[in-house]
């Protein structure tokens, strides 16, 4: 089994993954040994994220793959699919199981299932100070006699015990011949049965399944598996079909196996019993949980993440607007003075105006991922699913649903994606389809900078209102979808809710720039590149705005704005542009706008406007169809059809919606 | 059934603080899968942390906190355990 050495550019590596189930604090270990050298992408085909990075340790230096936490590798999940396939197809020098000493017995859950897989083994008993504070003693080397596997204690949040895992994993990696774990065994009362598989499957497993495991596998009902082997071995499969049917009940009898014998090698290693201490996280579940309480903790934070926006991002938002993309645009014209014309108006209009306008949302963006970063970090995001599931149900959706939504309020691609943690196929359709309505920090960023200028002092009150919109739409719509097209099917709401802990400000640090970073490079390729592409509709033919293509194609479009109190083609021109991207409505409107005059963008576009028209323009926006990034994202999660209707329904909800704001407003005089 | 010969009830039933013993579940092999991994597993045992007669549940099963919405938790069926 001992694996040859790997070499890239004439160097040997180690290839290692890690793995372990949610909130065992795994990605703290990946971040503590791989820090800034780590590249986040996703699984090749899949949606899930991929992390891999490097790691020198005594001179050797070792690829890691961050495998997604699971709590098995039953096919449950896309996460369990793709652990066990990269275990099994690429065959790492070693997997680095991390697992919660605070909950050992269900952490080694996942090791009884990775104990039976040809792979070299290493436990990283990480939270040993939680386990202590809540009065369970570990013992790691007796769990490493009872497992017979390299085990390490660990206080992955304090880098303590890190050195010693690696080392471990290394020696293993180099002189693991004589690797021979303790494997768990199925119960007696199914070891005939599994005789009898394991004999008819003999010689028919497809690569890359191991035929003692992919029997068990069978017994437990496991899809991918039994459809693999339904087509390797058709002559044998009516025989296994009738035996897995006279054995359905298997499957709870081997995971009960697999937790008599955890409770066989735990029974040593832990030396005190728990106590029944109330610890931090019952009281502070007491609050976070109550049906009251609980609703009033999250609308203090949502509270909290508006406040922060206001008080604390824009402020340098407006100083980078004023003072650094002002500058920009001076020196570009310097350097640039004796070229054409063209040129001048393409960098200083077109790309400083249009790009730069973009980047300088970022404080934005920034705040909002530290916050999410934050209560992901401290363990409040699952409660957040929890107290949000009864109001979540009325949509026929649980409570895992809010948390893309909850994403959704930083950037609605990563939202889409992330509604994979919405297990039914149905839920997470509807759960997809309402997310555009769920308003990301770009759509609020326009808000935040028209609303001021339209409104003046009663900005926060028209911000609040615009949101309270969003929300009744979402709900109303999620209440009829459900209705009607999904006819209220039931879906199962099984969460795990993390123990509190203080946050890790590498982990959140590291969240907030993998996250901001991916959004520059997004600015830096699509929006760029809009930018030019509107600078050049709005320049050409005449080299003036007001006879170019552009005014042309948004004079085309007025007779639309016309109910809308839109009769501005600038207005329908840049609302149209936040199909590219929602923050291009600024860009546009400071290219449409002009950025030389003094008077400033916000005076000119409050100009432009009446109140009712503002009001409109402001609903619209923040209803209209999402960006092309979230289309793509829908569109990859769900198909043409579902894409087609997500876009047509928010099209026709945000004119109706714009039409009647401005009616409404007419009426009432304003 | 066998659910008459011992005296069981749903895990929704259960007011906070009391602890069970999980016996049966019902509903589908995907949802019993997913439960199994979790630990709920015949005999291992739960002990109620919250359950407001409304909206999901708030469990312990093998030291870990666990919510299961009200439709999961009249799936579970435990024996109670006297209290301590």
């Amino acid at each position: 089994m001992i694996n040859q050495p790997r070499l890239v550019e004439g160097r040997r590596f180690v290839s290692m993954a890690l793995a372990g189930q949610p909130n065992v604090g795994k990605s703290t270990v990946f971040n503590m040994l791989t820090g800034l050298s780590q590249h986040v992408g996703n699984w090749p085909g899949k949606t899930v994220e991929r992390k891999t990075g490097q790691y020198t340790h005594a001179g050797q230096t070792i690829h890691l793959v961050d495998l997604p936490g699971t709590y098995s590798l039953t096919d449950n999940s896309e996460e369990e699919r793709i652990a066990r396939d990269f275990i099994l197809r690429e065959r790492p020098d070693v997997v680095i199981v991390i697992v919660n000493a605070a909950a050992l017995e269900r952490n080694l859950y996942l090791v009884a299932e990775l104990l039976v897989l040809p792979v070299r083994i290493v436990v990283g008993l990480n939270m040993m100070d939680v386990a202590k504070q809540q009065g369970v003693e570990v013992e790691p080397h007796v769990l490493e006699a009872a497992l017979r596997v390299p085990v390490v204690p660990l206080v992955a949040t304090h880098n303590q015990g890190l050195y010693e895992l690696m080392h471990a994993a290394l020696h293993l990696a180099e002189n693991g011949v004589n690797f021979a774990p303790n494997r768990p065994e199925i119960r007696p009362s199914h070891r005939a049965v599994l005789g009898d598989i394991r004999s008819l499957i003999a010689g028919k497993t497809p690569f890359p399944y191991p035929e003692d495991w992919a029997a068990s596998k069978l017994l437990e009902g496991d899809v991918e598996l039994t459809e693999a082997i339904r087509r390797s071995a058709p002559g044998q499969w009516e025989r296994i079909h009738i035996l897995l049917r006279q054995h359905e009940d298997a499957s709870l009898d081997v995971a009960g196996g697999r937790y008599e014998w955890i409770e066989r090698m735990v029974r040593a290693a832990i030396l005190e019993p728990k106590a029944g201490v109330i610890t931090l996280t019952d009281r502070l579940d007491r609050i976070a949980l109550h049906p009251l309480l609980g609703i009033a903790v999250l609308i203090g934070i949502f509270g909290l993440v508006f406040w922060l926006t206001y008080t604390v991002a824009l402020p340098i938002v407006d100083w980078l607007d004023a003072v650094v993309i002002f500058w920009l645009a001076e020196s570009a014209r310097g350097v640039l003075a004796t070229g054409p014309a063209w040129l001048i108006s393409l960098v200083v209009d077109g790309l400083i105006g249009g790009a730069g306008m973009v980047l300088v949302l970022l404080p934005v963006l920034g705040i909002f991922f530290a916050i999410l970063g934050l209560l992901e970090d401290v363990g409040y995001l699952a409660r957040s699913a929890y107290v949000m599931d009864r109001f979540m149900h009325w949509m026929g959706l649980h409570g895992r649903s809010f948390l893309p939504f909850f994403i959704g309020l930083g950037c609605n691609v990563p939202a889409v994606m992330g509604a994979r943690v919405v297990g039914e196929r149905r839920a997470r359709l509807l759960t997809i389809l309402l997310i555009p309505l769920v308003p990301c920090t770009a759509r609020m960023a326009v808000i935040a900078f028209l609303a001021p200028a339209f409104f003046g002092e009663r900005a926060a009150l028209v911000t609040w209102g615009l949101v309270t919109i969003n929300i009744v739409a979402l709900a109303l719509t999620g209440i009829v979808i459900n209705r009607t097209v999904f006819k209220g099917e039931h879906v199962a709401f099984i969460m795990e809710m993390p123990l509190y802990h203080l946050p890790n400000a590498r982990t959140i640090g590291l969240f907030v720039w993998n996250n901001t970073w991916s959004f520059v490079k997004k600015a830096g390729t699509l929006i760029l590149l809009v930018s030019a592409l509107v600078w050049a509709l709005a320049y050409f033919p005449s080299g003036h705005i007001h006879t170019s293509l552009l005014a042309r194609m948004g004079r085309w479009l007025e007779p639309l704005g016309q109910p809308m109190g839109l009769a501005d083609w600038r207005m329908m021109v840049a609302l149209l542009s936040s199909f590219i991207a929602k923050e291009n409505t600024i860009a546009v409107l400071g290219i449409l706008y002009g950025t030389e005059s003094q008077l400033g963008l916000t005076t000119q576009v409050a100009r432009a406007l009446s109140t009712s028209s503002a009001l409109a323009f402001l609903v619209i926006q923040m209803t209209f169809i999402p960006c092309v990034a979230t289309v793509a994202a829908i569109k990859q999660e769900t198909g043409w059809r579902w894409t087609g209707f997500s876009v047509g329904f928010l099209l026709i909800l945000s004119l109706c919606f714009g039409i009647l704001t401005y009616q409404v407003a007419c009426l009432a005089g304003l | 059934m066998a659910d008459q010969n011992k005296c069981l009830q749903t895990l929704s039933d259960l007011a906070a603080k009391r602890r069970a013993s999980v016996q049966v579940l019902r509903g589908g092999k995907d949802f019993t899968g997913r439960m199994a991994v979790l630990g709920f597993v015949p005999g291992s045992v739960v002990t109620v942390i919250q359950n407001y007669g409304r909206g999901p549940v708030l469990v312990t099963v093998k030291d870990v906190r666990i919510a299961l919405g009200r439709g999961e938790a009249l799936k579970v069926l435990v024996e109670v355990l006297p209290e301590e």
